[in-house]
């Protein structure tokens, strides 16, 4: 077990292309780190240069305080779980697992025991003699994971190990994969394009853009803090609301209303030296049907009232979707994120918005309703370089 | 319903077994031919019968009393042998470079290569010959050896290096990662994987190996490294008046034995999809 530290890395293919650019990152001992973002993102890349795989161009990789920079893969004593698993297919479970004890030279007694001990903690013990091919996707997935706890790394590496599972399987094996590093405290990098693994993995995450690392921090600081645009917009789901609006004066224009900035977003916007012309960023949860929230409540915030197009009840909650007439808020991290999204080229005219309101709002389909939002919740941002002009710390 | 189905299948497999057998009969009758003709005794070698009037061994009895042809038959399995063995490891590891690595002219290697394959061979065997007096290489193993592994390394690396595309790229990863040096990963991972492409590969080299004919005619001229091929070429009856069809028979089938024997051997470690269950997907 150890930390890993990234100092300055960066990764330039030979036809000049620059894949990962000046990565900093410190990893501590026994942490579980999420790297995340949209497909292209430097994000495996940046796994295998941790891994081995890839050189490093520029910068240094420490392992245990060692750079190992130099080292090859099998000298830096970590472990990788491939997105395709990566079964040797003429091994049984069992040899595949004893693999990396074997190369290592290990006595036949404690590969034996090894074995035995890591196929109990993944509940494999009944397929130790069967062959990957006639496994299920979970078990095969289990193995790999095996494969890799069998030799008590400094390290694990993940590259999107459970995006082959069905839907209902990744749930499940993403609370064993949590569980599991939390019973064996070895540090742990997780690269995964879906940010709901991101939030509920890790215990810091790492969202990356273009080679460039956007934002480090704890799952629930990138989701009420975002340093920009992208980040905002990828950690949540559904995800956070962007309209246009104009700074006067202390309130904010936009399709939503006009509406008052609360003392705290208004110091924040005059420290941040604000543009006049910003996007403004809601999540759905922090709007509210109006004729549930009490008169004080109603005044610190904002209010518009639109037809509500779709309303998706889940029990605990409603969903309503609105489009509103207007501009939709442009910018170049947001058009990746629609991109990665798949949903750049479905047509829209005006603004989409999503809001969660109460179960008992008495919204309904089709027909106008009165919705409040908490002014005190908005973000605001740059539209040409993506700020977070209300970003703070705390 | 189900009548008419099972009728329609019958039918049809009455249908592909005629096919079949007309096949079968059509390739297997000369080999028939030959086998019936190393049975019968001189007296009734052109007789014409299919089936031997009267059953002998004499001819088998002629090969094997002399060396001309015991020799040909070590000549041709030890030649054929080594020739196969060093074309298939330069070939596994020529082919394993040409699919995963990325290094300059290897486009030329790959073309250089089919060039070689392609080349009429006839054309050839005047320029070895030569080659092979002025080197002392005429009439000696090592002399049939090295063009048999000219002609078959392009073959060699052509078929291998399609296996070795199959395998997927992220098992020799693993293995790296799993503490594997290089050639631990090709010798335990890869390797075995390959094993299906390198015993059809060592079947196809052999059988041209041991086939060849213009070869072993041109770059040899006694029994020291005559091969069966050539030998049989040699065969002549007791006396000039002497028919020897019925020794070229008998020897005919003893040098497709060996053929078979390597079939069959390899053939149990031609298993398909041995890389299922690798990778998903």
């Amino acid at each position: 077990m150890a930390e890993i530290v990234l100092d300055k890395v960066s990764k330039r293919y030979p036809d000049g292309a620059l894949a990962v650019q000046d990565v900093n990152l410190e990893i501590a001992d026994g942490e579980f780190i999420i790297l995340v973002g949209p497909s292209g993102c430097g994000k495996s890349t940046t796994l295998n240069m941790i891994a081995g795989l890839e050189d490093i161009t520029e910068g240094e990789l420490r392992i245990g305080g060692q750079r190992v920079n130099e080292k090859a893969p099998k000298d830096r004593d970590i472990a990788m779980v491939f997105q395709s698993y990566a079964l040797y297919p003429h091994m049984t479970v069992k040899e595949n697992m004893a693999f990396p004890l074997r190369l290592a030279k290990v006595d036949n007694a404690t590969v034996e025991r090894k074995v035995r001990e890591a196929a109990e903690i993944l509940d494999l013990s009944q397929h130790l003699e069967r062959k990957p091919s006639n496994l299920s996707g979970g078990q095969r997935q289990r193995v790999a994971m095996g494969r890799a706890i069998v030799r008590n790394p400094k390290a694990f590496l993940m590259d999107e190990p459970l995006s082959n599972l069905d839907a209902k399987l990744r749930v499940q094996m993403r609370t064993s994969v949590s569980r599991l590093q939390k019973q064996l405290g070895t540090t742990t990098v997780y690269v995964t394009h879906d940010q709901t693994e991101a939030m509920t993995l890790g215990d810091r995450v790492v969202v990356m853009r273009g080679g460039v690392v956007q934002q480090i921090g704890a799952p629930q600081f990138l989701y009420d803090h975002p340093a920009n645009l992208f980040v905002a917009g990828f950690i949540g789901s559904p995800s956070m609301n962007f309209v246009p609006a104009t700074l006067e004066n202390g309130s904010l224009r936009s399709v939503l209303g006009d509406c008052v900035l609360t003392d705290r977003v208004r110091q924040l916007v005059e420290g941040a030296d604000a543009p006049r012309e910003v996007i403004m960023g809601i999540r759905p949860e922090h709007f509210e049907d109006a004729a549930l929230v009490d008169a004080a409540t109603l005044s610190s915030g904002g209010k518009f009232t639109s037809q509500v197009d779709v309303l998706e009840s889940m029990g605990s909650d409603k969903y309503a979707y609105f489009t509103l007439t207007g501009e939709q808020a442009a910018s170049a991290e947001l058009q990746e994120l629609a991109a990665d999204a798949g949903s750049d080229d479905v047509p829209g005219d005006g603004i989409s918005l999503v809001t969660r309101l109460s179960s008992s709002s008495g919204a309904v389909e089709g027909a106008s309703a009165d919705i409040w939002f908490d002014a005190d919740k908005i973000q605001l941002f740059d539209p040409s370089t993506g700020r977070n002009l209300t970003y703070t710390e705390r | 319903m189900a009548g008419i189905g099972g009728a329609e299948t019958t039918g049809k497999k009455v249908g592909w077994g005629l096919l079949n057998a007309v096949v079968v009969i059509y390739a297997l009758f000369p080999v028939l031919w030959i086998v019936s003709l190393s049975f019968k005794s001189s007296k009734t070698l052109a007789d014409g019968n299919f089936i031997p009037r009267e059953w002998s061994l004499e001819n088998y009895e002629n090969i094997f009393s002399t060396t001309e042809f015991t020799r040909a038959l070590i000549n041709s399995i030890g030649i054929a042998l080594i020739a196969t063995a060093i074309a298939v490891v330069f070939g596994t590891m020529a082919a394993y470079a040409i699919a995963r690595l990325d290094f300059p002219g290897k486009n030329l290697l790959v073309g250089v290569s089919l060039l070689i394959a392609m080349f009429p061979q006839v054309s050839l065997v005047s320029p070895l010959f030569e080659i092979e007096r002025g080197l002392g290489l005429f009439d000696t193993w090592p002399g049939l050896i090295l063009p048999y592994i000219t002609f078959a390394l392009p073959l060699a690396i052509y078929t291998l290096s399609a296996f070795f595309r199959e395998i997927p790229w992220e098992l020799e990863k693993a293995a790296k990662m799993d503490g594997a040096t290089p050639g631990q990963a090709f010798r335990r991972v890869i390797a075995p994987l390959a094993a299906p492409g390198v015993f059809t590969t060592a079947i196809l080299v052999f059988i041209f190996c041991w086939n060849d004919f213009l070869f072993a005619i041109s770059l040899t001229s006694t029994e020291q490294s005559r091969t069966v091929p050539v030998a049989l070429s040699f065969f002549t009856g007791s006396s000039q008046f002497e028919d020897p069809a019925g020794s070229i028979a008998a020897a005919a089938v003893v040098i497709t034995i060996p053929i078979i024997l390597f079939v069959l051997f390899f053939q149990r470690r031609i298993v398909a999809g041995l890389t299922s269950g690798a990778v998903k997907g």
